[in-house]
């Protein structure tokens, strides 16, 4: 712990949650459960992958495009998970350096006249990541590493919102989102509303809003940590990502 | 397979409000985080029934029945019991729907002391600052509390020049039962080294003198002008190693520290005739210095309130 923190004696304790690490699973398990692993983990990186293969590499839209199909349809073989120690840093560290390889691999192969292997097409929205690197600060372009972080970090939010989004819509819960909406997501920049204005426009009592709106957040919690859950892969890099996103400490045991 | 661009701003929210309490139908309405320690969260709300601003302190992470949920329902008796204007006042326990346990406390519109020390130099100022904070302490001690924990992230300075100790998180209280021998209470650069060895039954109110004497060392440098050798003499003898060497008390330390300002020989210096006519010439110069403040001081209140 850092020296200027209270200490309190040790801390253990789990954070119960049912996720698998998809990072583990994606190493061995069947193909089934792989090939499902590996798709949770290119929902959460193909954006960053993508704007930084475009800023570190200088690669051009279509030339990002095909190396990172290229990479998260064939490079992200068995045997690559398997080289990852979660001992040695985190994942995402891992995986941006695998990316790395990646892209040098295939200018080598180009270099020698050979052409990239035809991998297959996977279905993402390449233009609309493309259209969200105009979002980028400039500090972005000047410390990749961070950036990359970022990006990864923008992403399990936005698919912590997306499920959450789904699952109000499941439960027909559709007001609890957007009060979610109106008062965390997107709230009007000039005057944030208060809870009463909230309850007034939704012709709901005021404690029914803050029961509301404590339902979706703690099911958002819930969601942004299932997500953390399968993208770490280990216990250690769970909790240090929790911490890093929701400032989540773990408990203490009783001494 | 992914919704809306969420922008820097968007992300910060939902952070926040992934990680807000849920105070249910209390009259609170959590706002905004305005802190973030070992321990808890403290958070800028809004009393609804009383129409002010609040601070409340929330534990981390719910855990029924944890050791934490106990520790911040004694801070708060404690705290109710330190009714002390250089002590946070503390209005109220909550108990959350989530099963954790969290307080209400005075929001203090001001900054935390080691941001304080950021924008003031001035060594008289700081010494002010820190006279403050030793009575505080020996208040505390008077009731039979150790903080254990002082660090200037547990200081604040409200808007009227008060300063204020936060944190009773890990104090104890005489009487209390005493963690497990070797349990390590406090923060490393401040905590004295029994603490630091884990002797619980040996920390007292000498502890807490010697973060005193820390918070000193660190107040003194980078001071304006810079300190001498008899202000330097009192931090050391607060912070010294072993407990017996240390002043008694916090209010032992504070009068020596007056000493030093009225010019008076300090108990942690032995003087020398040099040191003699040093402090003589600077007693002169302080009281030419109080004169000029005072002066100051009516000035200034004379242009503000034309009295
Ligand atoms: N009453 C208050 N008013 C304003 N800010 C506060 C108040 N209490 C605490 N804070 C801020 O919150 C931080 C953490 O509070 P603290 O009680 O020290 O928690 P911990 O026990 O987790 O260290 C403090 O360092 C301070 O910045
Ligand atoms: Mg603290």
């Amino acid at each position: 712990m850092a020296g200027g923190d209270t200490e309190i004696g040790g801390r253990d304790d789990r954070f119960p949650s049912t996720r698998m690490s998809a990072v583990r699973e994606a190493a061995s398990g069947d193909e089934a459960c792989r090939q499902r692993a590996i798709g949770t983990l290119i929902a959460a990186y193909w954006k960053p992958a993508y704007k930084y293969v475009r800023l570190r590499w200088k690669a051009d839209n279509e030339q990002a495009k095909d190396l990172v199909q290229g990479f998260f349809a064939g490079a992200l073989g068995r045997a690559t998970f398997a080289r990852y120690d979660a001992g040695k840093g985190s994942f995402r560290t891992f995986l941006r350096h695998c990316l790395d390889d990646h892209v040098r691999d295939q200018r080598d192969a180009q270099r020698a006249g050979k052409r990239g292997g035809g991998a297959a097409v996977l279905s993402l929205d390449f233009a609309g990541a493309e259209a969200e690197l105009a979002h980028l600060e400039p500090r972005d372009r000047e410390d990749l590493d961070a950036c990359f972080q970022r990006e990864w970090v923008r992403q399990v939010f936005a698919l912590a919102v997306d499920a959450l989004r789904d699952l109000c819509a499941a439960q027909g819960k559709q007001g609890h989102f957007e009060l979610f909406r109106r008062y965390d997501l997107e709230p009007d920049p000039g005057a944030p509303p208060s809870y009463a204005a909230l309850a007034a426009a939704a012709g709901l009592p005021v404690t029914q809003v803050t029961n509301h709106l404590a339902w979706a957040r703690r099911e958002f919690r819930r969601l942004v940590l299932d997500r953390l859950r399968e993208l770490t892969g280990s216990e250690a890099e769970f909790r240090e990502e929790a911490r890093a996103l929701l400032g989540i400490t773990f408990e203490e045991p009783r001494p | 397979m992914s919704g809306a661009w969420l922008s820097d701003a968007a992300i910060a929210r939902l952070r926040l409000a992934a990680e807000l309490p849920e105070l249910g139908s209390s009259r609170y309405e959590v706002r905004a985080l305005l802190g973030r320690g070992g321990m808890g969260s403290v958070y800028l709300a809004h009393d609804t029934g009383l129409g002010r601003d609040v601070a409340i302190k929330v534990l981390h992470d719910p855990a029924p029945g944890s050791a934490l949920l106990a520790r911040l329902q004694r801070e708060a008796r404690l705290l109710a019991r330190l009714e002390h204007p250089g002590i946070v006042p503390i209005h109220d326990l909550l108990h959350l729907p989530d099963g954790r346990v969290a307080y209400v406390m005075q929001h203090v519109q001001g900054a935390r002391l080691d941001q304080h020390l950021a924008g003031e130099r001035g060594l008289e100022a700081r010494l002010r600052v820190f006279l403050k904070l030793c009575e505080s302490v020996a208040f505390a001690h008077d009731r039979g509390v150790v903080h254990r924990d002082l660090k200037p992230e547990n200081v604040m300075l409200g808007r009227f020049g008060e300063v204020l100790v936060l944190d009773f998180g890990v104090a104890h209280a005489a009487g209390e039962p005493l963690e497990r021998a070797g349990t390590v209470v406090g923060t490393q650069r401040y905590m004295a080294p029994e603490q630091a060895r884990g002797e619980v039954e040996r920390i007292d109110a000498r502890s807490d003198v010697h973060a005193l004497g820390r918070i000193l060392a660190g107040m003194l440098a980078g001071a304006e002008p810079p300190a001498n050798r008899p202000l330097r003499a009192i931090a050391a003898k607060a912070s010294a190693d072993d407990p017996a060497a240390r002043y008694p008390s916090a209010a032992a330390l504070r009068s020596d520290l007056e000493a030093f300002l009225s010019g008076r020989p300090v108990s942690a210096l032995p003087e020398t005739p040099l040191d003699r006519l040093a402090r003589l010439y600077r007693r002169h110069r302080v009281a030419v210095w109080l004169v000029a403040a005072y002066l100051a001081m009516r000035g200034a209140v004379l242009l503000t309130t034309g009295r």
